[in-house]
């Protein structure tokens, strides 16, 4: 590896703020997983030793929100469910990327009826569209590597002066 | 034993006013009756010591949509004791569209008759909560009526803000 080497020599190197924590917030993407129905089957396999999901930094899946930083909506929303999911991301602390996994989450998939949302951008602002029914684990890998992508490319400026979102609380529940 | 004989003399012993109508389609009993007699027809079915129908399997409901009888709400009881399935319907009109509750003879029946009520909007009397199963509370309509489109009423639900 080019950094060991690197810091044998020198005992320093120079780089960006903006791209040291671009870099390091990319390599540890901790996922909220919101296993709704069957495509969170495969959200586990992915943390499995076969797909290893810790090979990119996300084994961490945190069943709080207050400590992640992508929400992996896996299943089918209701808009019963619809409420609570926006609850929990609302929750996440910024910044903060969503993936919608499979059909049903970005566009209804074959739930096209009256009780089912028919894709989650009509709620959450979505980073990733994950096809598949449901999508394989390594398609979810792919899903996390363009996340990590597009986290890449952030500088810390993108997320200066962001105001802090109101709750909604619900009523029903 | 000959239940699909015995259960209707049974009935015609101890409900002389009892009209019923019997049909046996594939080997499935079903009687159909009078939707006031539904309680005590359920209660003497349930303790008589020789049926003991001690398991309510499903309340369900048929919307006929264009049928004078709108409605027609459905018990799927069970003797374990014998193991054998029995099938209860009666007929409920739209304009008076209730019906009283077996909750007080099988308790399973409480959830099933409010699914029932959630999705056909056929009310039970004497039910002990009468509350929504699926659907939101403040929703105003039943989805599996025939007259209510496949992707609903666009409004009715509520979406959380962006």
């Amino acid at each position: 590896m080019g950094l060991e080497a690197k810091l044998k020599q020198e005992g320093f190197f120079a780089t960006k703020l903006d791209a040291i924590i671009a870099w390091s917030r990319k390599n540890s993407v901790w996922p909220m997983p919101m296993g709704i129905s069957c495509c969170a089957i495969e959200m586990m396999a992915v943390g499995d030793p076969k797909y290893d999901i810790a090979r990119f930094g996300s084994e961490v899946m945190r069943f709080t929100p207050r400590q992640c930083d992508l929400m992996i909506v896996a299943g089918t929303v209701t808009y019963k469910m619809s409420h609570v999911v926006k609850k929990i991301y609302d929750q996440m602390p910024d910044p903060k990327w969503v993936i919608a996994m499979g059909a049903c989450t970005s566009s209804g998939g074959m739930y096209r009826s009256y009780s089912v949302v028919q894709g989650i951008d009509q709620f959450l602002p979505v980073d990733i569209y994950l096809a598949g029914c449901p999508p394989r684990p390594d398609n979810l890998l792919n899903a996390l590597i363009q996340i990590q992508e597009k986290i890449g490319r952030t500088k810390a400026s993108d997320f200066q002066n962001k105001p802090l979102p109101e709750l909604n609380v619900i009523q029903n529940n | 034993m000959n239940f699909k004989e015995i259960i209707p003399q049974k009935l015609k012993e101890n409900f002389p006013e009892l009209d019923i109508e019997v049909s046996d389609f594939r080997n499935d009993l079903t009687l159909k009756f009078d939707k006031k007699f539904i309680h005590d027809v359920s209660f003497f079915l349930k303790e008589d010591e020789e049926l003991q129908f001690n398991f309510c399997e499903d309340v369900t409901a048929i919307d006929w949509a264009v049928r004078k009888n709108r409605f027609t709400v459905v018990y799927h009881i069970f003797s374990m004791k014998h193991n054998f399935r029995l099938r209860l319907k009666c007929d409920v009109d739209e304009s008076d569209s209730t019906i009283d509750t077996v909750s007080s003879v099988w308790k399973t029946a409480n959830w099933l008759e409010r699914e029932t009520y959630d999705m056909y909007g056929v009310k039970f009397n004497n039910h002990p909560d009468l509350r929504r199963m699926y659907m939101p509370e403040e929703f105003e309509y039943h989805p599996l009526r025939k007259d209510f489109p496949l992707m609903g009423i666009p409004g009715s639900l509520s979406l959380p803000g962006k």
